[in-house]
């Protein structure tokens, strides 16, 4: 399989408040099309892990690669241009636009990508919206849904660009089980039919043990990285 | 840049009443320096206009209070310590010799519209019991005419009845009407000297400036001459109209080496006013610019609120792909919208409150004749305005949206 995400003896310091090393040399490797849920106990640096892959956080030694392309010491505004294109996020939160309506939100990331017409991007994210099934809903605005259709909103949201890569901070953490589920059905949909990357940071033990690869960390460490127990 | 623009839209309308709020701020500080610029730049102009009309760009006179140095300094200069006690001044007229002939060859500069020799003095006018101080000027009427557009300012009677007239006087209305004396009437006038003669109103003159219509009178060169018991030849000043007037000052300079006559500018002649116009121009910009300052802060903190209220919205555009000069651009481009709406309406305001301040009546009294308040329409101060309201916003709106641009998006999503 192909090799999506390659991080080589990535480390990482906090100064503030005291010197502290919160990363030790990971290693890590997504292949494509793997749903990856990064698990630990909080302040393990399993959160500070995903945003330095995100390309978001750029102050780390080690490299960061992503489809064979070399992240490390790009610049910010090559790596906000880069994330447009390749990476997609689902928070905890949902963090719509709350002044736009649904549809507007999920076609905000591909106009600024600029790869389709407007037209087009509307049509695409209608499309998406459809495979989440909150398409119903795509002329409301955002703030008016309730938090199970918002997070959809946000997964359609980062699908719009056909990113490389999604990637989930606790998208789960903030719903009741029904939508938790609902959550990880797409997911799971998502990796099985379209062929898409997950990598989700989680507390949610259950939601881990369906994903394909468990990769748990502690004290700044991978300490295990296995398949998980049902698939 | 196109998306840019339409997320600024929608975060403009979804707030309308704190928009409208900031737009008013400009609004109000464009308006008030239309109005307070066209009002200030309208008197200038006015008062201007007025003193020009009755002042010659360049006067040529004998200037017999210039200092002079003694003979002992003359001859013996730089020699030792030198103590001359209660010099008089010379006795001198102040007659201008051969008035008539640099009169005629200065009509014939091709710079000059106008040369004009004048004869004046202080007179009492007396009509019945009531004796008034003031001045009569002999000129050559016709030529005057050349320079101040008299024709225009006559009230009553001609300028031609005072050429077959012998002992005829124009008047200036004020002056008319504080002696109660009307065209037809004779008047007396004494002079300094003591010599009296008696003189018709043929006409009267109205400048618009009570510091002239309330004193003076022309009269025929010959006249004066017989009443201050002078020769043919005697003329104190040459009034002189160029036809550039903003060359008045350069060619002062060359008359008065030309002819050794003392030659003033227009400029130097009214130097007083000139600074009450400059004094006014800086209360009128210091006035505006306080008012755009204040409204530039409301717009600053308007944003500065907005963005600290968006701060989980631009966080997640950053984290989607947009870089900090996308973000920064959608905050300036609504400060920008702000003030370019705020400006226009503040021009149109403004526009209406001058137009309403120059229907006001308004009693210039004695000093000046005018019924209502002169106000300036000049395009120019309109793009003034909108230039200030739009940089003044772009300012206020760059620091609030450059900062909007650093925002870290993960410190803003980990702490929720």
């Amino acid at each position: 399989m192909e090799t999506v995400l390659r991080t080589t003896n990535l480390n990482k310091y906090f100064y503030e408040p005291q010197p502290f090393q919160v990363l030790k040399d990971i290693n890590l490797e997504v292949r494509k099309g793997e749903f990856l849920s990064l698990v630990g106990k909080s302040g393990c640096g399993k959160s500070t892990l995903l945003y330095l892959i995100s390309t978001m956080d750029t102050d780390y030694e080690g490299t960061l690669e992503m489809n064979n392309t070399l992240l490390t010491g790009k610049k910010q505004n090559e790596l906000a241009r880069f994330r447009n294109e390749h990476i997609g996020f689902v928070f905890q939160f949902h963090f719509l636009l709350p002044e736009f309506t649904v549809l507007q939100n999920v076609m905000i990331p591909a106009l600024k990508l600029g790869r389709y017409k407007p037209q087009e991007v509307e049509e695409r994210a209608y499309e998406k919206l459809k495979i989440l099934d909150v398409h119903e809903h795509a002329t409301k605005p955002a703030s008016k849904l309730s938090g199970g259709q918002q997070q959809r909103v946000a997964i359609a949201r980062a699908l719009i660009n056909d990113p490389s890569i999604i990637m989930g901070d606790e998208p789960t953490g903030n719903l009741d089980s029904y939508n938790a589920q609902v959550v990880f059905d797409i997911f799971r949909q998502l990796t099985r039919e379209f062929g898409q990357t997950i990598i989700t940071v989680t507390h949610d033990p259950e939601f881990a043990a369906n994903s394909d690869r468990i990769v748990e960390m502690s004290d700044g460490r991978i300490i295990s990285s296995h398949p998980a127990l049902i698939s | 840049m196109n998306l840019a623009y339409q997320i600024a839209k929608t975060h403009l309308i979804s707030k309308p009443k704190q928009t409208i709020v900031a737009m008013l701020g400009v609004t109000f500080g464009i308006a008030m320096f239309i109005t307070m610029v066209g009002l200030m730049t309208g008197l200038n102009n006015f008062t201007e206009e007025l003193t020009m009309t009755s002042t010659p760009d360049i006067r040529i006179y004998h200037d017999i209070t210039e200092p002079r140095q003694s003979i002992l300094e003359e001859t013996n200069q730089g020699k030792g310590l030198l103590v001359v006690h209660h010099q008089k001044p010379k006795s001198e007229t102040p007659k201008i010799r051969n008035a008539f002939q640099i009169a005629s060859l200065l009509q014939q500069d091709p710079m000059v519209l106008g040369a004009a020799p004048l004869l004046s003095s202080q007179v009492f006018y007396n009509y019945g019991p009531v004796q008034l101080n003031g001045t009569i000027a002999g000129v050559d009427i016709m030529e005057e005419d050349k320079l101040f557009d008299l024709r225009h300012k006559i009230k009553t009677g001609q300028l031609e009845d005072l050429l077959v007239s012998q002992d005829g006087i124009i008047m200036g209305t004020g002056l008319a009407r504080k002696l109660n004396a009307q065209t037809g009437d004779r008047v007396v006038i004494t002079t300094p000297e003591g010599y009296t003669m008696t003189l018709k109103i043929v006409g009267t003159f109205q400048m618009g400036l009570g510091a002239i219509d309330n004193v003076k009178a022309y009269a025929n060169i010959s006249t004066v001459q017989k009443i201050l018991q002078k020769d043919q030849n005697y003329v104190t000043d040459i009034n002189i109209k160029l036809k550039d007037i903003n060359a008045a000052k350069p060619k002062a300079a060359e008359l008065q080496r030309l002819f050794r006559y003392k030659a003033e500018d227009w400029e130097t002649a009214n130097a007083t006013f000139l600074t009450g116009s400059i004094i006014r121009n800086i209360l009128t910009y210091s006035v505006s610019i306080t008012l755009l300052i204040v409204a530039g802060f409301g717009i600053y903190n308007i944003l500065n609120m907005t963005i600290y209220n968006k701060m989980k919205d631009i966080a997640i555009l950053k984290a989607t792909g947009f870089a900090a000069a996308d973000v920064r651009n959608i905050f300036l481009i609504q400060s920008l919208v702000i003030g370019l709406i705020g400006s226009v309406l503040g021009l149109v305001i403004g526009f209406g409150l001058s137009y309403l301040v120059s229907q006001v009546p308004f009693n210039g009294g004695d000093f000046i004749s005018i019924d209502t308040l002169p106000v300036n329409f000049d395009p120019k101060y309109y793009i003034i305005g909108i230039v200030f309201g739009l940089v003044t916003t772009a300012f206020a709106g760059y620091l609030p949206s450059r900062n909007a641009g650093k925002v870290d998006p993960i410190e803003i999503i980990r702490g929720q």
